[in-house]
């Protein structure tokens, strides 16, 4: 069943209202690229909005014109036909403000300088994203949308749009995510942080200028990461103690093949991503934290919403454990709202939530063919 | 799925609408082991019931889903840890309690997390039942449908079984209704009634 969307372009929107961002500081005027598929129904009820996690973007689903290859993030997801139907939905995916894929960042020119940002980018949090995501709907028509969905750090954004604009969307799904991270969560990303802030090549974040990036801590940190997002499981699956060569060789070089695959990941994201907008993207995940200013009463934070809920985690996923999830949806109970709650089993870890997985797709495909029964 | 019919439900589950009799315009329900969400779905057509299942099978997630109805994913077996008590005006328990592993802890969660609880089970002292073990035979019927190696029936009881359950276990019983079919028995239920359904409360 080829059910792609096709080709797709990317498209600009550029704000001039300043931006007063949660840390105080001002963006006086920033860019969001973005992308749409299907058709944006008369009344404007038939949005969706995609938020992405770490390392994702604008381009959600389909391919580039002459770039085959280029397949959307959550292309097994959203297309005609697919649980995020885009025959019955307009699905918005964008890339955060912060990001590297075309929105305004850290290595966009600064207007008053003319040089990348580097570290005069100010640093975005959840709340940040979902007021400029806010105003993206805004610009595009869009009143309410019918679900705001989203994965681990995309699925705090769908959390946070149920707090900041409860009116503003009807439905949310939140996807393999938490409440706020747990201690040992913020560590691993401390140490990814750590490894790029460390390297020789940062410049303290103005590598740009000196024609270089600090490839070697952005490929740690993404090395690091991938760990965190497989389980042991699924790790001792695909690769075992499977060697290169067969044998041991007694020296440093690559042997093991989750060695290889580890730093093969880590060249090609070192490759792409910017290091910036790491650090960035997993601040951000650090500091959201909707019950911190409810006297970390997560029942408080949520007293406020309204959305329909449909909370999901996987069972082998540690970094985003299932208990997170059934904290979110203790909160939502507590508030009376409707929620449902399923608990995937997988075995991929946290990337299970990017993966086609039968019993997983048809969740998102009942739920959002309840969703889209309120408008047909 | 769209063909639902209260009507029709009602009729294919008796102890639906004799539970729904007890359920006020409104209130809010928690229904355990909810199956594919039927009686969840009917008390919300029926009785504007605001509420939410409980199940741990994957198919069923999917089916509540379809049925419309919230639900939550899990064992109840392991307790009901993810609600807060007295969230509930009703917790029910619908042809489940026999295949309850710890259904004394049960029992007691169900009044932590509901002002009321209501179980509907088979009863093992119904004749036709007695009869099946009379003649050295585990019974099999509509009510019992499983083979004594696949049943996932591991706490049968009768309906005097069960109301000595509720007076060893402070438990007070506020209603019975007991059922044949569709039809309602009041003389000797505990031998010619196949369903039993009760409501329940704390004994203070």
């Amino acid at each position: 069943m080829d059910s792609s969307v096709g080709i797709v372009t990317a498209q600009r929107a550029q704000f001039d209202t300043p931006l007063r961002l949660s840390s105080g500081a001002v963006l006086p005027r920033y860019e969001l690229v973005y992308e749409t598929y299907g058709t944006l129904n008369a009344d404007a009820s038939n949005a969706i909005l995609i938020c992405h996690a770490l390392s994702g973007h604008h381009h959600v689903a389909g391919i580039y014109e002459n770039q085959p290859k280029n397949v959307g993030w959550w292309d097994n997801m959203v297309g005609p036909g697919k649980p995020i139907d885009t025959n019955r939905f307009f699905v918005i995916g964008l890339n955060n403000l912060g990001g590297c894929h075309g929105s305004t960042g850290p290595s966009s020119p600064d207007p008053e300088t003319g040089k990348p940002y580097g570290s005069r980018f100010p640093v975005v949090t959840v709340e940040d994203w979902v007021e400029s995501q806010a105003r993206l709907a805004t610009r595009l028509g869009i009143q309410q949308f019918a679900a705001v969905i989203g994965g681990s750090l995309g699925g705090m954004q769908a959390l946070q749009w149920s707090l900041a604009h409860p009116n503003r969307v009807r439905h949310v799904l939140s996807i393999a995510t938490a409440p706020r991270l747990t201690a040992q969560n913020i560590a691993f990303n401390d140490v990814a942080r750590n490894a790029i802030l460390t390297d020789p090549d940062f410049y303290g974040g103005d590598y740009y200028q000196h024609g270089v990036v600090p490839k070697r801590g952005l490929r740690l940190a993404r090395m690091l990461g991938h760990i965190t997002y497989l389980s042991d499981d699924a790790m001792a699956d695909k690769f075992g103690r499977e060697l290169r060569s067969g044998d041991y060789q007694y020296g440093y070089d690559i042997e093991f093949e989750i060695e290889s695959y580890l730093r093969y990941q880590g060249d090609k994201f070192a490759g792409y991503f910017d290091a910036n907008t790491y650090l960035l993207m997993t601040k951000a995940l650090d500091y959201f934290d909707p019950a911190r200013a409810h006297g970390d009463d997560l029942n408080k934070a949520f007293a406020e919403a309204t959305s329909d809920f449909l909370v999901l985690s996987f069972t082998t996923d540690w970094r985003f454990s299932p208990e997170r999830s059934r904290a979110i949806t203790k909160a939502l109970l507590h508030n009376r709202l409707n929620v449902s709650y399923g608990e995937i089993t997988s075995t991929h870890g946290h990337d299970s939530f990017l993966m086609q997985h039968a019993h997983y797709f048809d969740l998102m495909r009942a739920y959002l063919n309840n969703v889209a029964r309120e408008f047909a | 799925m769209n063909a639902h019919d209260p009507a029709k439900l009602a009729s294919a589950r008796p102890d639906f609408a004799a539970i729904a009799a007890w359920i006020p315009k409104g209130a809010s329900v928690l229904d355990l082991g909810c199956g594919d969400g039927s009686l969840l779905r009917y008390l919300k057509e029926t009785r504007e019931a605001r509420g939410y299942g409980v199940e741990i099978s994957d198919q069923n997630i999917v089916a509540c889903i379809q049925n419309g109805v919230n639900v939550i994913q899990g064992d109840i077996d392991s307790g009901l840890s993810g609600f807060e008590s007295n969230a509930f005006d009703f917790v029910i328990l619908s042809q489940t309690l026999q295949a309850t592993r710890h259904t004394e802890r049960l029992v007691k969660e169900m009044l932590r997390v509901g002002r009321e609880g209501i179980v509907s089970f088979p009863n093992f002292g119904y004749w036709r039942a007695r009869l099946n073990v009379l003649l050295g035979k585990m019974p099999v019927s509509d009510d019992l449908p499983y083979q004594w190696y696949d049943t996932p029936n591991v706490h049968l009881c009768t309906l005097d079984d069960f109301e000595s359950f509720c007076t060893q276990h402070q438990v007070e019983i506020l209603s019975r209704h007991v059922m044949t079919g569709d039809r309602t028995v009041y003389l000797l239920p505990n031998l010619s009634g196949s369903t039993a359904v009760y409501r329940f409360k704390r004994a203070v």
